[in-house]
């Protein structure tokens, strides 16, 4: 429960070192895009990708360490609707060969 | 309680109480507003502008379909008519018009609050809505956009000359604005309920806002960033949805629909909350089923995310999917039947008055079970095949959408208005403007089904002789509805100065809106309530005297 926890809020230098990580990884995603990996580009480049949102969530957006259930119940939420867009839709791509 | 302004100007007749209205008459004071009410009718403002904006594009819709030849127009001007009526009417004025108008003034006030959560981003949510709408009628000045409201590619992003970026842009704002409101509301029925007010004795109306303020926050930023990819196509040709780059035309329609289907359920859900509100006043009983149509606001919010495919049948789709899809499509006719019975099993041996607010809401219930089934039709592979693109499809969508969301937000702006303005508004203008909407709306869309049925193709600015006589009727439809929507405006517009003045509960209405004065105070009540009864408990309030009409029973 909300027992004025005020977020487990951390230093200044401790974001910053947060911002700095996410662009160090998007050099990285452009940097790999010059590599030739075939297949695995784009799996390097959604890799990257997925740090990067997970470290904005969990600490720009404070959801590590928040108190709150709500905040937890709109984040599995989130997850929940992109499952449903990225599912129903491979539905159809997965399938369309089929006869 | 932060300190209130004092009226500029005291020389009028005494006004009983400071209230919303009053309390400041600058131009600043409603510009830099953050009550949650002035908010409302600043939307509401702005939205009726966007409505005779859009309702006047649709006039020349049915102006050049009155002959089978493309007289009034060229294509190419048709195209951008029908595009920038359903642009304007769906992003500016269907989307927002229930939430952002009844909702931003109803919700603090029917949970016993003083305002919304966070009564700046509200004003910033305005700010937003109107910066895109004034992005969307510089685009429309500058030449317009012709792609449809649909944007599909790959004509918006190869094959359309016209300002696609700009409407997209401008559609990106609104969003924006729409996912302000939504959070705003979410946060504050979770945080902001007067005491005793637990989650089963909510308004139903509070129930459909939440409902449709998930939809908001979980489906825009989809759209929002599939008109940014569509730009980024258009402006650097990278391969999303153009095939020839690698891309994949119907990407863009799952990402279009995966939020636009769900947006059927932003405008229809507040509205169905709406009618909730007003079946129970005027039959004066609690709604039958309370909890089950609660609960089937936010099944709808659920389901509602699971449909989208069935706009895509004949595009290409896998076979496997659309028939997931067709199935998933069906189970959206559950909760919507069970708020259809449930409000006809609420008006069962009620005490019935036909006051202009019910007789909206009669005609919602006949014109959404119309629409809906309708869409069952589509919703089968079979037929959707042989109707898709035909009139069949718009006259469908025009049910749910005018006929539906339409209906719930007159009858509402009707019920709420002494509320709103202090004032009552001239009963028997609008029985006669409740009844021309009804009658002009069938007159307009009703041969449309046939249209579609024996093969009129929408978009298009001419059709083969055979087909006039029924465009004809639609196009003499189309002129008793306006009348049926201009009339409102100017009876409430007579009314905010020469109405009578409304009692705090002209209705005798459950609700803590009508517990406080009308209209009413900043800050909404004088003590915050405490709410020790359930909802709708109309066996225990009065009836008011015009409410006991004969034949009432």
């Amino acid at each position: 429960m909300s027992e004025h926890e005020e977020h487990t809020s951390h230093s200044q230098a401790f974001y910053l070192a947060i911002g700095i990580g996410l662009l160090v990884l998007t050099a990285t995603t452009v940097g790999a895009a010059f590599v030739n990996l075939g297949p695995f580009n784009p799996i390097i480049a959604l890799l990257i990708a997925t740090i990067k949102a997970t470290l904005v969530v969990l600490f720009f957006m404070h959801v590590k360490g928040a108190s709150e259930k709500l905040t937890g119940a709109v984040v599995v939420s989130g997850f929940f609707f992109l499952a449903i867009l990225l599912s129903l839709s491979l539905a159809d791509y997965l399938t369309r060969s089929w006869r | 309680m932060a300190s209130t302004v004092i009226p500029a100007n005291q020389t009028l007749a005494p006004t009983p109480k400071l209230n919303y209205l009053n309390n400041g008459h600058t131009l600043k004071s409603w510009l830099l507003t953050t009550d949650h009410k002035r908010i409302a009718l600043l939307y509401l403002i702005s939205v009726t502008v966007f409505f005779f904006l859009g309702g006047f594009f649709a006039m020349l819709i049915r102006l050049e379909l009155l002959t089978p030849q493309g007289d009034l127009m060229q294509a190419d001007t048709y195209n951008k008519v029908f595009t920038m009526h359903g642009m304007i009417m769906v992003f500016f004025f269907l989307i927002p018009v229930v939430p952002a108008v009844l909702g931003n003034f109803l919700v603090p006030l029917m949970i016993g609050a003083k305002d919304l959560a966070f009564p700046r981003i509200n004003l910033l949510s305005w700010y937003l809505y109107i910066t895109a709408g004034t992005l969307f009628l510089h685009c429309m000045l500058t030449g317009g956009v012709d792609t449809g409201w649909t944007f599909y590619t790959p004509y918006s992003t190869v094959g359309s000359n016209t300002n696609v970026i700009e409407a997209g842009l401008a559609v990106f704002i609104a969003g924006f604005s729409s996912i302000f409101t939504g959070l705003n509301f979410i946060v504050t029925i979770h945080r902001m309920r007067a005491p005793g007010l637990t989650w089963d004795r909510l308004p139903l109306f509070i129930w459909a806002n939440y409902a449709t303020s998930l939809i908001m926050i979980l489906g825009t930023p989809v759209i929002a960033i599939t008109v940014v990819l569509v730009a980024v196509e258009r402006l650097f040709h990278l391969g999303i949805f153009d095939p020839r780059l690698g891309g994949d035309p119907l990407l863009f329609q799952h990402l279009f629909w995966f939020y636009s289907h769900p947006a059927v359920y932003i405008m229809i859900l507040p509205s169905m909350g709406v009618i909730s509100e007003l079946i129970a006043c005027f039959a004066r009983k609690r709604i039958f089923g309370y909890k089950f149509v609660a609960l089937s606001s936010l099944a709808i919010a659920v389901f509602g995310f699971l449909v989208w495919a069935h706009h895509m049948f004949v595009a290409g789709i896998s076979l496997y999917a659309a028939m997931i899809f067709s199935f998933l499509s069906f189970s959206v006719g559950v909760p919507s039947a069970v708020k259809v019975f449930n409000w006809t099993a609420t008006l069962y041996k009620s005490s019935i008055s036909y006051a202009t607010p019910m007789l909206y809401a009669f005609g919602f219930i006949g014109l959404f079970t119309i629409g809906g089934l309708t869409g069952l039709m589509l919703a089968t592979i079979g037929i959707d095949v042989h109707v898709t693109d035909t009139y069949f499809v718009v006259a469908h969508f025009h049910y749910v959408m005018v006929g539906g969301v339409l209906m719930g937000y007159l009858g509402g702006l009707h019920f709420w208005w002494p509320k709103i303005s202090g004032r009552m508004y001239p009963e028997s203008w609008a029985k006669l403007s409740a009844l021309l909407v009804f009658v002009g709306f069938n007159l307009t869309f009703f041969p449309q089904f046939i249209l579609g049925y024996v093969g009129m193709p929408r978009r298009y600015w001419q059709y083969p002789p055979e087909f006039q006589v029924l465009n004809v009727l639609s196009t003499a439809g189309s002129s008793v509805l306006a009348v049926g929507y201009l009339l409102p405006m100017i009876y409430l517009l007579w009314s905010l100065k020469y109405g009578p003045i409304a009692e705090a509960n002209p209705w005798g209405a459950a609700g803590l809106e009508w517990q406080t004065t009308s209209p009413p105070p900043t800050f909404n009540f004088d003590e915050t309530p405490v709410v020790t009864w359930e909802a709708y408990n109309y066996d225990e309030i009065p009836a008011p005297k015009q409410l006991e009409a004969p034949g009432a029973r």
